[in-house]
């Protein structure tokens, strides 16, 4: 895809039209094949999902596995179902993750639970079909084709914010389009969602995809769904979209090597951080 | 890059690096011996052999071993299934030099065959060969890959590229290293589709070509393993 972020904003109508006629300009077939794997996609989402919800079964290294479900089987107290659903399918994906089940990664294994948790999560709770998620897919793979063709969408080399903030920005815009917005207000849901993740940091404890990974999942994924209600109400991202992931390809930049997934700075360099990182590499 | 890769691979957990990545590794390597492997030593170097445990690393090198893709969910099982079927496995860490720190060195054996095989995990699954036995290669699996042990000669590289060119096979990537000049070489040639049986024949009876074999290509998840002949 050569279009940029700014010029997809431009397009009259669905971002996803815009996406598949770019895409699949000349092969109606192709275009067939790749919905088709699509659903697939949604389908695995899904599975990992229930999986996780019902599952309490801890990691290979102890910190996680539990709280999708408790979160899941606990009291409501914010009369909010949306947002524990949100977080709990998040947090379903990302703890299968850590369990060495199979997950759909989106674009990373570590930021796999923020689409599901948005868009899924959205859409049973407004009782929408999964069909209804087909075309916000194609914006969120679009969406994060665009990041990757300006960084490479790793927490090695931009951070946390280069994952978390791609899958939070490809969710936002999916979860816009599937409440009809269009393509401008799809475009600016994931560029406010990305320009308010500028600056998160990759620590994760041990240098395993677990803490912060599972719950960072469901602080994004409502993110994202924050960020679709925004655009959807007309609000803009001030700067303009394809800026802001420059923004964020710059500032991944400058984040010094301990902040980039090497376990040396932030929660993984405090001394509970760096006890299990001594124990799980003494008990090989 | 396919809106299917944003969105995409469909992978057991939980890191793309150390745990899908080591996965293809393994698989490779795998693919570079005609038959099983019956024992397998595994040389983990920097990360991977580092937090190799908690990212399910070892397990999804084994899986690799035994044919199993990223999606598999028989990954968590690995070691079992290994015992089950035979396969010996060795693991360990060793200091593979500079190197990106998610490499490992792969050494495999069966009852007529003999390899080691070294790749890289780049980050995101995907991931990088540049050694077998003490040959430079460089192939990622996203092709399918043609490795062709042969004397170093004038004229060898043609004789591929010409084989190729007649089935109407696209030369993605081609590398070639040797030992010493007029010694022994190896190509590894990435291929846009696999070349069809009779010109694998054909190339393999050449004069002063030893040896070769196909890969298939690793990333998009499990398919109909096209067996070299």
């Amino acid at each position: 895809m050569t279009m940029t972020l700014n010029d997809l904003a431009k397009y009259e109508g669905l971002a996803s039209e815009a996406i598949l006629a770019e895409e699949f300009e000349h092969s109606a077939e192709e275009q067939a094949a790749l919905l088709e794997k699509m659903r697939e996609r949604i389908a695995e989402m899904r599975d990992s999902i229930e999986r996780g919800l019902a599952s309490d079964k801890a990691s290979i290294t102890g910190m996680v596995g539990w709280n999708a479900k408790t979160l899941w089987e606990a009291e409501d107290k914010f009369a909010s179902p949306l947002l524990r659903r949100v977080q709990a399918y998040a947090m379903a994906v990302n703890e299968e993750n850590a369990r060495m089940g199979r997950i759909v990664a989106a674009p990373t294994a570590g930021s796999a639970g923020t689409l599901p948790g948005a868009l899924i999560g959205v859409a049973d709770h407004l009782e929408l079909d999964d069909e209804a998620m087909l075309m916000p897919m194609i914006v969120s793979a679009g969406f994060g084709k665009v990041i990757g063709n300006s960084m490479f969408i790793a927490g090695a080399t931009g951070g946390c914010q280069a994952e978390i903030g791609s899958s939070a920005a490809m969710a936002a815009a999916a979860v816009c389009e599937m409440l009809g917005g269009n393509a401008r207000q799809s475009v600016h849901a994931g560029a406010m969602a990305l320009m308010n993740t500028i600056g998160l940091v990759c620590d994760p404890v041990g240098g395993y995809v677990e803490v912060p990974c599972v719950s960072r999942n469901a602080f994004y994924s409502v993110h994202a769904v924050s960020s679709a209600q925004l655009a959807l109400a007309g609000l803009e991202s001030f700067i303009p979209p394809d800026e802001v992931v420059g923004a964020m390809a710059s500032v991944g930049r400058m984040l010094p090597p301990e902040l980039r997934e090497t376990g040396e700075g932030g929660i993984a360099d405090t001394p509970t951080g760096r006890m299990i990182a001594l124990k799980m590499a003494e008990d090989t | 890059m396919s809106l299917l890769d944003v969105i995409g691979p469909v992978m057991v957990g939980p890191s793309s690096s150390h745990t899908a990545g080591a996965c293809r590794l393994a698989l490779l390597a795998r693919h570079t011996l005609k038959a099983p492997p019956q024992k397998a030593k595994l040389e983990l170097h920097g990360s991977f052999a580092k937090t190799g445990k908690g990212h399910g690393t070892h397990l999804a090198l084994v899986a690799g071993l035994l044919g199993c893709f990223p999606d598999d969910e028989r990954i968590p099982e690995a070691f079992d299934l290994a015992k089950k079927e035979g396969l010996e496995v060795d693991l360990g860490e060793k200091d593979l030099g500079d190197v990106h720190p998610n490499t490992v060195c792969i050494r495999l054996e069966n009852e007529n065959e003999k390899v080691s095989v070294t790749g890289s995990s780049l980050g995101g699954g995907l991931v990088k060969i540049f050694k077998i036995g003490d040959f430079e290669v460089n192939f990622s699996g996203s092709y399918f890959t043609l490795l062709v042990e042969h004397e170093d000669r004038p004229g060898m590289i043609a004789s591929v590229a010409r084989v190729l060119a007649d089935d109407g096979i696209n030369i993605a990537t081609i590398h070639s290293s040797r030992r010493k000049r007029g010694g022994d070489a190896l190509m590894s040639v990435e291929t846009d589709r696999p070349p069809p049986a009779y010109a694998l024949e054909y190339l393999r009876n050449l004069p002063h070509i030893s040896w070769t074999r196909t890969l298939p290509e690793v990333m998009s998840g499990e398919k109909e393993e096209s067996d070299d002949a």
